[in-house]
């Protein structure tokens, strides 16, 4: 939990970062840069998803719509605030010469998105046979 | 000067430097051996160009980020207006558009950075944080709207 607190703290600290290690090339910084931005798209796309599912399945018994919205909205804000916790940390680990942080988010968020896409299939397996 | 430099750079500019080594050497072996030929005076004037394109690249992918959230945006909007507009689902709706328009800013601003040196400076953390802060306040929003 603490770490948790000192990474949120150097979100918004950039000298804190700044201050450790060496300037790595501006290349690794522009590539981070850009799986940073990677995953903000797949927040924003999760997040769309959330509205799709429920301005588009109108026939949907309402738990289920509003529970896979906020399902997929769930998961849109966990990955944009991951994005940044990651960000952050291959930032620093570059500066510091260190290897870069594992994650098992990527895991996470593709068994949580097969679950939804389950749960899709069965609703339009439930509705086309009822 | 900048293969030489920098390591671990991409498959685009690593190809692109073997052409460029290996075919004036060619070049001068089949020709005839009075000419001196010089190696390759106008391969890089003026500043030094990324090779790999990197901060076209992340400008692209700015964009690309603003344009998803541009369709987040508009299904909120469509979602706030959809069963009658509330004064309570307006004020989410515009909440969302406020949203996008620190995405497009921040975006702005930062594509600005990009092309203002010839090595662009990292993203600060306080851009990253509001971008990903934007994005959750977003997501808020879309939790108030289906709900």
């Amino acid at each position: 939990m603490i770490r948790v607190v000192r990474h949120v703290r150097l979100w918004f600290a950039p000298e804190a970062v700044r201050e450790e290690g060496s300037t790595p090339d501006y290349r690794f910084s522009l590539a981070n840069e850009r799986t940073f931005l990677a995953w903000l798209r797949t927040a924003l796309a999760l997040i769309g998803g959330g509205f799709a599912v429920d301005q588009f399945l109108p026939d949907l018994p309402r738990p289920w719509r509003v529970g896979l919205a906020l399902a997929l909205l769930a998961a849109g804000v966990v990955c944009a605030l991951r994005a940044v916790d990651h960000w952050v940390r291959c930032e620093r680990a570059m500066r510091r010469g260190e290897d870069l942080p594992a994650s098992r988010f990527p895991a996470v968020l593709s068994l949580v998105i097969a679950v939804v896409a389950v749960a899709m299939v069965v609703v339009v397996l439930a509705g086309w046979a009822g | 000067m900048s293969g030489a430099r920098w390591p671990g750079a991409g498959g685009t500019d690593g190809g692109d430097d073997g052409e460029g080594a290996g075919r004036p050497r060619d070049a001068g072996s089949h020709q005839d051996p009075g000419q001196h030929q010089e190696p390759s005076p106008p391969r890089d004037p003026g500043p030094p160009r990324d090779p790999g394109l990197q901060p076209e690249r992340t400008r692209l992918a700015w964009r690309r980020t603003t344009l998803s959230g541009t369709v987040a945006a508009v299904l909120a909007v469509r979602t706030a207006l959809h069963d009658g507009a509330t004064p309570a689902g307006l004020a989410v709706g515009a909440l969302c558009c406020a949203c996008w328009l620190g995405l497009v800013l921040l975006a702005r601003a930062r594509t600005r950075r990009l092309g203002s040196s010839a090595v662009p400076p990292a993203l600060a953390p306080r851009a990253a944080a509001a971008a990903a802060l934007c994005t959750v306040a977003l997501a808020v929003g879309a939790a108030a709207l289906v709900m």
